[in-house]
């Protein structure tokens, strides 16, 4: 790395290989990623993966035409493929009837076809290894020939995230609404087609950009699963955009260690660790992942068979039978399992149930919750008779299923709406 | 069978592959699941590289096996995103597909590390497709697959169906969707992985897309695609080892099904785009000379039961027609012995005049229909009965007049048939 040039030489620490490899990783993750979050709320996912194979006959023309591997032409023939994939797509689609996700099979695959044809009619011989466009090359980015005193592959994929950085800063709220409503962004008055092709466009010259460093498949990767990781944890863009780079950056880094200490493919390893930031993410995210969602329904049914103990107990003291409610029949009757004597031990525990001589009882706490809860019921059924007209036997399967939800504040609505000192329909007090 | 040659057995196995791939991959389209296929092919890779670490030779069947056992797990992966998670389908393919695919290349670089042994030279043809590879066992494969496929399919040909169509009419009917969709997927899978080795990973995305989707140009009835998709493939697989001679032959069977696509997207009748811009500029025409004839209707109405002779311009700019396909649409009305034109003055015949006043009370009872049933306003509805007129079928219209007549609404202008003269046969009527 001794020919930097002399302005940056001075600025840029002496950088270690794997530093460069690490750099290089994140910085192509991030202009990915930045992209990729529209594309996946636009559900146009594998456009992504479409264009990234489908540039493949774009490339080999310009490098025909310049006779060069060098950059400029080969963003042009990029760009130029690209757009005509999008459009080619969205026009079988719209005027020929095929289905969506079929013309965009259609469309890329033959391109595709096509770039294999002339790659090896014309340019065989030339250092233009297919396999190289799927694994990268990110090992060697740290020998490229240095531009501006970083390595090449590094410099391009840098001007391609300003790139995306400054359009994406520009045309924000454009990009923003034309993703949620593309109706909405007509009548604003800027064109959402504009919007989806500048857009189709990025993503070209994203993957092209990115190929020669990390290869075509952590380009799909890096397009689409931040974003979707970002998803799973918000829900505002802006929040969504930083979320994506930084697992971007996390998983260049991650995929870097996990690929030196197993020592193999650095990009692939980073598409391995993303793909599993992923699966973290299903896992545990917070508002939506897995774990939490199955906490929240257990807390529910816990607390839905806590409330129907309690008041199942109440109606059995109010009926004053002189039977005893043996905390077995009581189980049974809440559907029995081990969630419901979970249930039944938690309210023991906080003293609102006594358990005495097989026999359970509500302590004076437990009366009282559970007369609040007999009152939603009733109060909720009154209501159901007197203002929606429903018969008197259809009102307590929807009272049932909603007193867990009656706070204080609707009670007392309720009772503006309905006279509850004469009861509820079935002839049962109301309780205060 | 060990008597053909190479190229014969290149032949016999690739349109084996084309006519397999055409008939699954009808129901991956149909059933909008058309990229699964890409996905199962990049998902493919792990599973080869696995079975090759675990086997130490590259058995075909063996391999295969170890990417049916990836892909299959993908599958089960983009399910269960799917139903549990806020993600969508495209998004968790593209997920699934880029993971498994990036698992590979790890793989695959383990594998290429010199202390791993093994031949490991054919593992490379598994990414990019070898038909050059393919040897008489192979081909045994791929007739027992293909064989296997058809039987699938035949057998479970109605749930196929219905979900292909209508899944949520196939759940509500008690289907078990999810595992017909399954079966669908899996089957979609064997048929990717038998071909990857011959056409490579994207390719093999194409053979399950490109025949199902030319032959949903040719036909409505998913029989008829089956077998036109199986055609196809078949076709494909045909010529493009044919022009694939020194050209890799994965690419040209591709390049052969694409151009099968094209000239179908083109030429094929009714959902063709060629039939479908000559159905339209037939339409177009046809309104034309209908807005013509109930112009002359208009104009000259007050002067009935004689038939005005108009001023040219006057007509010209009643509709703001350009002078030239005014002038071309009078020609054709003149053809038609619908008008009679001099030098400025325009003037319907009798047969004109009946064609006119048919037209002219289409448009009147539509704009009766709308003001009445539609609440649109009075001096709105000239536009809208404009657009519509031409497209009502002869039963709506039938069902206005009545309607409008029963109330007493229908005005005198409109000229009645009158009755017939003699007692219709009632033997006639259908």
């Amino acid at each position: 790395m001794s020919e930097h040039s002399p302005i940056l030489l001075a600025a840029l620490p002496e950088l270690s290989v794997d530093a460069w490899i690490v750099i290089t990783g994140a910085v192509t993750n991030v202009a990915c990623a930045l992209v990729g979050c529209f594309l996946v709320l636009r559900r146009m996912s594998l456009m992504g993966d479409a264009i990234s194979h489908a540039v493949l006959p774009g490339l080999v023309v310009a490098f025909l035409f310049s006779g060069s591997l060098s950059i400029v032409p080969l963003f042009i023939g990029a760009a130029a493929v690209g757009l005509l994939t999008t459009f080619l797509t969205q026009s079988l689609h719209q005027y020929a009837r095929v289905p969506g996700d079929a013309s965009m099979g259609v469309v890329f695959t033959s391109m595709f076809a096509l770039g294999v044809v002339l790659l090896k009619k014309y340019v065989s011989g030339v250092h233009f290894d297919v396999a190289c466009v799927y694994e990268g090359a990110l090992e060697y980015v740290p020998f490229a020939e240095p531009v501006f005193g970083l390595p090449r592959p590094l410099f391009t994929t840098l001007v391609v995230l300003l790139v995306n950085l400054v359009v994406l800063a520009l045309l924000w709220k454009e990009l923003k609404v034309s993703s949620f409503d593309e109706s909405l962004a007509s009548t604003m008055g800027f064109s959402a087609t504009a919007m989806h092709y500048l857009l189709m466009t990025l993503v070209a010259v994203t993957a092209v950009a990115s190929f020669e460093a990390v290869g075509s498949i952590l380009v799909v990767a890096m397009l689409i699963v931040p974003a979707a990781t970002a998803h799973l944890l918000c829900d505002r863009l802006g929040i969504m955009v930083i979320l994506a780079a930084g697992v971007g950056v996390a998983a260049a880094i991650l995929g870097y260690l996990a690929g030196y200490w197993f020592d193999t493919n650095y990009a692939g390893m980073m598409a391995v660790a993303v793909g599993c930031l992923y699966a973290l993410a299903v896992l545990l995210s917070p508002r939506y992942g897995l774990v939490s969602t199955l906490v929240r329904n257990l807390r529910m049914s816990l607390k839905v068979l806590r409330d129907d103990l309690l008041s199942m107990l109440y109606r059995v003291e109010e009926l004053s039978s002189e039977k005893p409610l043996s905390p077995a029949k009581a189980l049974q009757a809440v559907g029995g399992g081990w969630l419901a004597q979970w249930g039944l031990a938690g309210l023991v525990r906080v003293g609102q149930v006594e358990s005495r001589d097989d026999r359970l009882q509500l302590t004076d706490a437990g009366r009282n919750a559970a007369r609040n809860l007999v009152r939603s019921h009733r109060l909720w059924e009154t209501f159901l008779v007197e203002h929606l007209g429903m018969p008197l036997d259809h009102v307590h399967e929807p009272a049932h299923r909603v007193e867990h939800y009656i706070d204080e504040h609707l009670q007392k609505e309720l009772q503006a709406e309905v006279d509850a000192t004469a009861g509820d329909p079935h002839g049962r007090e109301i309780p205060e | 069978m060990s008597g053909l040659s190479l190229s014969e057995k290149v032949m016999i196995g690739t349109s084996l592959l084309g006519g397999m791939s055409g008939v699954v991959g009808s129901f991956a389209v149909l059933r909008r699941r058309a990229l699964v296929g890409d996905m199962l092919s990049h998902a493919a890779l792990p599973g080869v590289c696995l079975a090759f670490l675990v086997l130490g030779n590259r058995d075909l069947l063996g391999l295969s096996l170890g990417a049916l056992a990836t892909g299959l797990l993908a599958i089960g992966a983009v399910t269960v995103i799917v139903r549990w998670t806020r993600t969508k389908e495209d998004a968790a393919i593209g997920i699934v597909l880029s993971t498994f695919f990036g698992a590979g290349i790890v793989l695959l670089s383990v594998i290429q590390k010199p202390g791993v042994g093994g031949n490991k030279a054919g593992l490379n043809f598994y990414l990019f497709g070898e038909p050059a590879n393919m040897l008489t066992g192979d081909l045994y494969l791929l007739a027992v697959v293909s064989s296997v496929m058809l039987l699938i399919v035949a057998l479970l040909y109605k749930e196929f169906q219905l979900v292909s169509f209508d899944a949520d009419f196939a759940q509500s009917q008690g289907w078990p969707t999810l595992r017909l969709d399954l079966a669908m997927m899996a089957a979609l899978a064997v048929v990717t992985i038998v071909g990857l080795p011959i056409v490579g990973v994207i390719l093999m995305a194409a053979m399950i897309i490109l025949p199902a989707a030319t032959a949903r140009f040719w036909t409505n009835r998913l029989p008829m695609m089956l077998l036109l998709a199986g055609a196809f493939g078949v076709a494909a697989g045909l010529i493009g080892t044919q022009l694939g001679r020194d050209l890799p032959a994965g690419a040209t069977i591709v390049l052969t099904a694409a151009a099968m696509f094209v000239f179908s997207l083109l030429f094929a009748p009714q959902r063709g785009v060629v039939a479908r811009v000559l159905a339209e500029w037939h339409l177009r025409q046809r309104i034309s000379r209908e807005h013509l004839l109930r112009a002359l209707y208009e104009l000259g109405e007050t002067r009935l039961p004689q038939i005005a002779a108009l001023p040219v311009e006057q007509l010209r700019a009643y509709r703001y027609w350009k002078p030239r396909s005014l002038e071309r649409l009078l020609q054709w009305a003149v053809g038609e012995d619908m008008v009679k034109l001099g030098d400025v003055h325009v003037q319907l015949t009798p047969l004109g005049l009946r064609h006119a006043a048919d037209l002219t009370k289409v448009h009147r009872l539509w704009e009766m229909y709308l003001m009445q049933h539609a609440d649109i306003p009075a001096d709105h509805v000239d536009r809208d009965a404009d657009d519509t007129e031409h497209l009502l079928p002869e039963a709506v219209l039938v069902e206005l007049e009545q309607q409008l007549a029963d109330e007493g609404r229908l005005p005198r202008a409109i000229p009645e048939v009158p009755e017939s003269p003699h007692e219709l046969e009632a033997s006639r009527e259908p």
